[in-house]
């Protein structure tokens, strides 16, 4: 029994599972971080099997997302849709994956065929699961097929074992079913730390913004907790196939599992980073007490915390919400890494949280986060200034299965159509869903999780959503189109772009959509004045979508990157690029595999994946330049009501940076001849950064490039050929 | 909690300390493997030992780090994954780790330096024994 109001009993659960397949392997030690060999479970007709990891392999795809995309790409077709079955689930950890020594290097990399964008997506995700699936004897696996009856799929990494089984009484909402994993899977309470589990939750079965819940146990707390796969929809795919957890156990972990090739090299790098962190942080990040929630207030100063829907960049009550708030609410003073060895320690944890809401209301639990894309989501953008509406909306979110960004982005999104009263309360089942209104927005959530109302109907995502607004309510579609926070059917993450062209480059060109893991350009770009021309701009999205690539390939948190920096790297040449933890990565990647790659080689390793993911988008249906551009609201002010908020600044703009006089012009003259402008200056990047990547000026890959990178697989030529001799 | 104190004033930086150490703990005399470290300095010598202050305790992943009966932080070799968390972390940097051991090592106030000095600058000393805080607060 356990400490639930309604409790759960193991050996009940454990009883029912009926075991469907089962496959055994011969378990053998890694070689220089890599298994060389990926697993295949067919979930549809209960198949398992291994496939080899070839040279070739490692050599074009490094491995991580590398692999995902590659595995993905020959089990799927143009046709495939999210919901078909030959649609995969794919997660790797990458080739310096779960090395314990240096901060950051637990992560799993998560692909498939996404339910919100349709094309490929990948999120990452800590917790220990990609590890230990690694140190079980694999660089990857794919799940594939949808199964009849609800399963759970079984790794059992100490002995060699794979299982499949039919699972009618687990939980389905990540919390619970994460420890009902752990008091199934391991023998006492010290086995615990030897379980990981991956689920979904119910609300992932009625949004297309589900999120994949990766467990870790926290031995000091007692309790399993989780990290999210959020961005995708990945969530929503999981629990179409009918699978309740993929389960991991592994008992063995020493200091050296990846079987690195110069364990000497890592430590020494890695002794040094742990001190850097222990010296800089406070003054620095404080990555250690608050997590990415320290940026709640960076951003509203500098007028880029997305609030009401990313109409402003601040807001009087950002104080409410803001660090010192979370600071006091995190429990303080023990290890917080979502993966062994990792100081950085953002892993943020609200403990003995009574719930308030909904079906657990009563309940006490431990709450991972709120970071701060939850925070800012939550709390600015739906103008819910509120810590206990966050924190307890972050909970439901992720026990559910649920995206916190597109939850967050999608309710904003709704809230301003509900004031432009393109919805009302009889549109939404009686809800006043203003800015601001916390109780009704936790309402819409738990109506996702059982699949009612307008609750479900928000689950849509703004994508589909601006579609049904304009078909069901005669809504404006341009003016839906324009303030709609989406692109390529993803929501945004939490920051205000109008200020930086670059950004809105950042998100716009970003292959899966609008997620600020490819680039994250705006103090580079605004603040800083450092990247002041188109060819420059194109410089930095060229460089560091690749470098920020590269953490997927390896299993890596960009966190540790630069989230921390040495005392002196304002005096290197390029300090946006933290050059020397670039250089450590490059040690680190040659000390585990042996090989001898430097910066160039690790950007050309991206590159290679990249493109390949590009394509991949365009042998889906997408990857063009049309699928590029963003909603007027990330590049200037939609309305005037936004004009005039920010008057000074976008008169001063027209006057000294477009040369165009507003003197005596009205604020509608004023407000149009922005958007020319600014519009004008999107395309303008588009064409200077497909130029940089070696792209046609519709976003295509040529031919020439794709050569040059190695990628020219038959299949990748015959699309490109067709696609050029078409044009 | 008995804890390693060195006086300054009585330290000939001859390194017997080090060389009894090393010979104790890893069987060979080798300073690179003493858990204590005597340095020159300005004036003199300076000394770099472990003073059980705990705070490694509070990084360590895998609670490898506990205080045993008699207060004393010891590391168990068979519970740690080599992360050097605490390495990195130490106020004192007084947890050392080298190339040929995977895992890092401290002093545990064994005392056979004491024994060895010869000048007398080392002495085990009884101090108040250290309550970790308790920072989170448990509620179930």
């Amino acid at each position: 029994m356990n400490k639930y109001q309604n409790p759960y009993n193991p050996e009940k659960i454990k009883q029912a599972h009926k075991l469907l397949t089962e496959f055994k392997y011969e378990l053998k030690p890694l070689e220089k971080g890599y298994a060389n060999r990926t697993l295949h479970v067919h979930v549809g007709n209960n198949t398992i099997k291994s496939k080899p990891v070839t040279q070739e392999m490692k050599d074009v795809f490094t491995g991580g997302k590398g692999f995902d995309l590659k595995l993905l790409w020959d089990a799927v077709n143009k046709n495939t849709k999210w919901d078909s079955p030959e649609n995969e689930i794919v997660i790797a950890a990458g080739a310096m994956g779960g090395i314990t020594q240096y901060p950051g290097t637990g992560k799993s990399i998560v692909c498939g065929i996404s339910p919100i964008t349709e094309a490929p997506v990948d999120s990452n995700v800590g917790g220990y699961f990609g590890p230990y699936l690694k140190f079980s004897g694999w660089d990857a696996i794919e799940i594939q097929g949808i199964a009849d009856k609800e399963v759970i799929v079984y790794i059992d990494g100490d002995n060699g074992i794979i299982q499949i089984f039919e699972a009618p009484e687990e939980a389905i909402d990540s919390h619970l079913i994460a420890e009902q994993m752990c008091d199934i899977f391991a023998s006492n309470e010290q086995e615990k730390k030897n379980i990981t589990t991956v689920s979904a939750g119910t609300a992932s079965e009625h949004s297309f913004y589900g999120c994949l819940n990766f467990s870790f146990y926290d031995r000091r707390r007692k309790v399993a907790r989780l990290k999210q796969a959020g961005r995708g929809g990945l969530g929503t795919l999981f629990r179409k196939k009918k699978i309740k957890a993929l389960v991991c156990k592994f008992s063995k972990l020493n200091v050296n599992n990846n079987n690195v090739a110069d364990l000497e090299a890592i430590k020494r790098i890695s002794a040094e980073y742990h001190r850097e962190l222990f010296e800089n942080d406070d003054s620095q990040c404080d990555m250690r007490h608050v997590g990415t929630a320290h940026l709640v207030e960076i951003m509203d100063d500098y007028d880029l915390l997305p609030t009401h829907n990313y109409k402003f960049g601040k807001h009087e009550k950002t104080g409410k919400i803001s660090s010192p708030v979370w600071r006091e609410m995190f429990t303080q003073g023990i290890p917080d890494g979502c993966w062994y060895g990792c100081t950085m320690q953002c892993a943020k944890c609200v403990d003995g949280y009574t719930l308030r809401t909904g079906p657990y209301k009563g309940d006490i639990v431990s709450i991972d986060g709120p970071e701060y894309e939850t925070a800012a989501a939550f709390g600015a953008n739906m103008g819910i200034f509120d810590p206990h509406f966050i924190v307890e909306a972050n909970f439901y979110c992720d026990t559910y299965g649920i995206d916190t960004i597109s939850f967050g982005t999608a309710m904003a999104f709704v809230m301003e159509c509900y004031e432009n009263g393109i919805l009302n309360k009889e549109r939404t089942g009686g809800h006043e869903l203003n800015f601001g209104c916390g109780e009704e927005a936790m309402e819409m959530l738990h109506q996702m999780a059982k699949g009612e109302d307008f609750g479900k109907t928000i689950g849509l995502g703004i994508h589909r959503l601006k579609k049904l607004f304009v078909k069901e309510f005669g809504a404006d579609p341009q003016f839906l189109q324009d303030i709609g926070m989406e692109c390529k059917g993803m929501e945004y993450s939490e920051y205000v772009t109008k200020e930086s062209l670059a950004m809105q480059g950042g998100y716009g060109l970003a292959l899966k959509g609008p997620q600020h893991d490819e680039a994250w350009l705006i103090f580079m770009d605004m603040v800083n004045n450092q990247i002041p021309t188109f060819a420059d701009k194109a410089e930095a999205l060229h460089y560091f979508p690749m470098f920020r690539t590269w953490f997927g390939l390896q299993g890596l948190c960009k966190l540790p990157w630069n989230d921390v920096e040495p005392p002196d790297n304002a005096e290197t040449d390029e300090p946006a690029k933290v050059p020397k933890h670039v250089q450590n990565y490059v040690d680190i990647f040659n000390a585990v595999t042996g090989k001898n790659i430097d910066k160039k080689e690790l950007i050309l390793q991206s590159e290679r994946v990249y493109n390949f993911q590009r394509i991949f988008n365009f042998r889906m249906g997408f990857g063009t330049r049309e699928y590029d551009q963003i909603p007027y609201r990330s590049a200037g002010p939609v309305t005037i009501e936004e004009y005039l908020s920010r008057e000074d600044r976008y008169d001063n703009q027209l006057r000294d940076k477009w040369n165009w006089d507003p003197t005596g012009k009205s604020v509608e003259e004023r407000h149009q001849k922005t958007r020319e402008f600014r519009e004008d200056a999107y395309q303008k990047l588009c064409d200077a950064v497909y130029t940089r990547r070696g792209w046609d000026n519709n976003g295509v890959p040529t031919i020439e490039k794709i050569k040059s990178l190695g990628i020219d697989f038959p299949e990748v030529i015959e699309i490109l050929e067709n696609y050029f001799q078409g044009k | 909690m008995k804890v390693l104190v060195w006086d300054k004033e009585k330290c000939i930086g001859c390194g017997t300390c080090e060389r009894k150490c090393s010979q104790t703990w890893f069987k060979e005399e080798n300073r690179t493997k003493s858990r204590i470290k005597i340095s020159e300095a300005d004036n003199g010598f300076s000394c770099n030992v472990c003073n059980q202050c705990g705070e490694c305790i509070k990084v360590c992943p895998v609670e490898a780090l506990k205080r045993d009966s008699k207060g004393i932080v010891r590391l168990n070799e068979k519970t740690c994954v080599g992360c050097l968390s605490c390495v990195g972390f130490c106020p004192t940097q007084s947890i050392f780790q080298i190339v040929e051991i995977d895992i890092p090592f401290k002093c545990i106030s064994c005392g056979v330096c004491v024994k060895s000095c010869p000048s007398g600058a080392l002495s085990l000393e009884e101090i108040p024994e250290s309550l970790d805080k308790i920072f989170y607060r448990r509620h179930f």
